[in-house]
């Protein structure tokens, strides 16, 4: 078990656990897109510039701003 | 009987939709709220039934405006849009997400249809669903599969509508499930992750999948990656641009100038038939080109909105979203404000009306604001008459000189578009913070049956907006130039026609000289003199100021306009009698009128000033508010007058 990140600092193309989701409105919408706690995210690939990002969530893609993947934090 | 179709975004819904309804739909709002309602009618065993496909959600909690619509009527059984049956539409190949909408409604307890869509995405992925161990979990529910994109299904899901129940005490997914308080977020959370723990203990059972499936996934993310590239992705995307654009500006003029030909002849026609009066002289000179002026526009919207279909439907917007919401983020705006911005070039309206995907309140207002300031079709006309007159025709290394004005004029339209976008972002609060969640759907081959349908809605969209308010103002415009005060115009007619006699005119420059007189003499005519003196210092003259104010009906009357001001024929596509008309038009002092800077100074104000009613109506109908509507139309009003005064005294 690794120690737990942000999922920006998560690395490319490696399935990361979900610990926690921080901020308020952005959390349950989260939660509902099946962002849950123990669920497992890869990051795929990245926009230019960095942001936002596309993240495989369970079998789906999902593309969100940097800012918001801040408030996810994963284990490695 | 009514049917809702519910279902998350990106699942085939409206392809569903489609199929079940075939063109019998229409689309309207729900009361109250500009969230777009379809409605269709379907048949079972000869009774017609009402569907209606509601905006596509993740969750019966709302997080939008459109979102909300879903909840409002699930939540009320008392709502006039409460459905008997609920028909949930699944995305096959991604069950987990999926069955969280689907299980929330389940718990209902309303008769529930499960429709298992786009199977052959599962198929390829080489997932294999149980229904039965769906069913086990879910057995007041109708399953059923379908591919509606090959319109696969439609029999099954017609049978599984008739066969839905109500069930008394119905073993709900989520025991101990009910609907909480719309603002109860944490309530929300909780069942959240209790009804994701469920659904991640069925999976297993209800889901299986071969070894190799990953390489499907990869095939879609290699594809991303070229799409998504810093460099070939927006090099794509930019070749795309300029496909559309050659496509509305070269190959629709060709249905343009038959439409604008069938109408003039159809004037024409009926001024013969008619008897003279005032109702030949309504209809031919008001009503007929007045519906001509709204009609014009329809081939290249139908072009513009095809492309933005097909897009859609392959799921190459989502990419585009994604590669443009850094870029635009700066300004305010949102990775989803370019498909509102692609779309004024074409024509504001269904632009401002393409906002409503942006979910975040203030980069959907900043979006909206900015939109109109997208050079439109409408706009076309009277640069490319401008541009005749005062550019000349040259090259300048080895570039065409009109060319490069024309392209100037977009581009300052679209600078001034993310100029003031940026200042808006200084200065509107927001509750909350921007954001963006978009799933990147697989990519798909379009359905031409879809794609057609989105074309005939925006372009009916348009005709009905734009067109009730274009016809509306051409019939006062109408009647503001065939009538004046007293007998001013009859004693300027009895004018021109000694002059005629004079100077021995022929009949049709007698005709074009006595419209000219009574069109100076009429109210708008008057008009036009009482606003001279403020726009004198933009270059203009009363004969302008007429035009300006045409205007507010579509810009392009601008044209037709002039020639009625300047005695001539208006000969559609070239202008030509026009032009040489203005070139010699003389100001009091002997200089000519239509100089470089006044022709430069006329085309800024057009790039700027928000001169169309129609746009007007819809952005107070999307934005809810009086106030957003007259700050547009007085910030754009100054933004265009100084930008054409100082443009004219520089030049002058």
């Amino acid at each position: 078990m690794g120690s737990s990140v942000k999922l920006t600092q998560a690395e490319k193309g490696v399935d990361v656990k979900i610990q926690s989701i921080d901020g308020d409105e952005l959390r349950s919408k989260l939660l509902e897109l099946g962002l849950t706690s123990g669920s497992t995210l890869r990051i795929l690939y990245t926009a230019p510039f960095g942001d936002p990002i596309a993240v495989d969530v369970e079998g789906f893609v999902l593309s969100l701003r940097k800012s918001e993947a801040d408030l996810i934090r994963v284990i490695a | 009987m009514k049917i809702a179709l519910l279902g998350n975004p990106n699942t085939g819904k409206s392809s569903v939709f489609n199929l079940l309804t075939g063109l019998r739909q229409h689309v309207g709002n729900f009361p109250g709220v500009t969230v777009e309602k379809k409605t269709g009618t379907l048949k079972i065993n000869d009774e017609n039934h009402t569907i209606i496909d509601f905006p596509g959600t993740y969750s019966v909690y709302p997080h939008s405006e459109d979102e909300q619509v879903v909840y409002t009527v699930l939540s009320d059984p008392s709502h006039a849009d409460y459905p008997d049956v609920c028909v949930v539409v699944l995305d096959a190949s991604n069950l987990r997400r999926n069955l969280f909408l689907f299980s929330q409604i389940y718990d209902l307890g309303m008769p529930v249809v499960m429709v298992l869509n786009m199977i052959d995405i599962a198929d390829k992925q080489q997932l294999n669903i149980s229904t039965e161990a769906l069913q086990q979990q879910f057995p007041d529910a109708v399953i059923v599969a379908s591919n509606a994109r090959v319109k696969l299904g439609k029999d099954r899901i017609l049978e599984a509508i008739v066969s839905a129940k109500k069930t008394e005490n119905r073993a709900l997914f989520l025991e101990e499930a009910t609907m909480v308080a719309i603002d109860d977020k944490a309530m929300q959370e909780q069942e959240a992750e209790k009804r994701f723990a469920k659904i991640d203990a069925l999976i297993p059972l209800a889901v299986t999948q071969k070894p190799e499936n990953k390489t499907e996934e990869s095939k879609s993310t290699k594809l991303d990656r070229i799409l998504t590239h810093p460099v070939f992705g927006y090099l794509i995307f930019a070749g795309i641009l300029l496909l559309i654009f050659q496509f509305i500006f070269s190959f629709a003029s060709v249905p343009m100038d038959f439409i604008d030909e069938q109408f003039g002849n159809l004037a024409d026609w009926t001024s013969q038939v008619l008897p003279e009066g005032i109702f030949n002289d309504l209809l031919t000179q008001g009503i007929i080109p007045g519906i001509g002026g709204v009609v014009i526009f329809v081939p290249q919207i139908a072009i513009l909105f095809f492309f933005l279909a097909v897009l859609e439907e392959t799921g190459y917007m989502a990419r585009v979203v994604f590669i443009m919401d850094r870029l635009m983020r700066p300004f305010g705006l949102n990775g989803k404000s370019v498909v509102p911005l692609m779309s004024g070039v074409a024509c504001a309206i269904p632009g401002v009306m393409a906002a409503r995907t942006i979910s975040d309140w203030k980069e959907r207002m900043i979006t909206i604001f900015v939109t109109p300031l997208m050079s439109c079709s409408a706009r076309i006309p009277v640069y490319t008459l401008l541009i005749a007159l005062v550019i000349p025709e040259e090259k300048v290394l080895g570039l065409n000189v009109q060319g490069l004005v024309l392209f100037g004029l977009y581009a300052l339209g679209i600078v001034a578009a993310l100029g003031v976008a940026a200042l808006m972002k200084l200065f509107i609060r927001s509750r909350n913070k921007g954001y963006l969640l978009l799933e990147m759907p697989a990519y798909k081959a379009p359905r031409w049956g879809n794609v057609g349908i989105t074309v005939f809605e925006k372009v009916k969209l348009f005709v009905v907006n734009a067109g009730k308010i274009i016809l509306a103002i051409s019939i006062i415009l109408w009647a503001l130039a065939s009538y004046g005060p007293g007998n001013r115009m009859e004693d300027a007619v009895v004018a021109a026609e000694q002059y005629g006699e004079e100077n021995n005119l022929d009949e049709e420059e007698l005709a074009d000289r006595i419209a000219g007189a009574q069109l100076e003499n009429s109210y708008i005519g008057i008009m036009g003199k009482t606003i001279e003196p403020v726009i004198s210092p933009l270059g203009y003259d009363w004969k302008m100021g007429v035009s300006l104010i045409t205007s507010f009906a579509a810009r392009e009357v601008f044209v037709g306009s002039l020639a009625t001001i300047y005695s001539v024929h208006d000969d559609g596509a070239e202008n030509k009698p026009l032009r040489k008309k203005l070139l010699k038009e003389k100001r009091a002092d002997g200089t000519p009128v239509y100089t470089l800077a006044t022709g430069v100074s006329l085309m800024v104000f057009y790039v700027f000033a928000m001169q169309c009613m129609a746009t007007m109506a819809v952005v107070k109908r999307e934005t809810g508010s009086w106030k957003w509507t007259f700050m547009q139309l007085g910030f754009f009003g100054i933004l265009a007058y100084l930008g054409a005064f100082i443009s004219f005294q520089l030049l002058s």
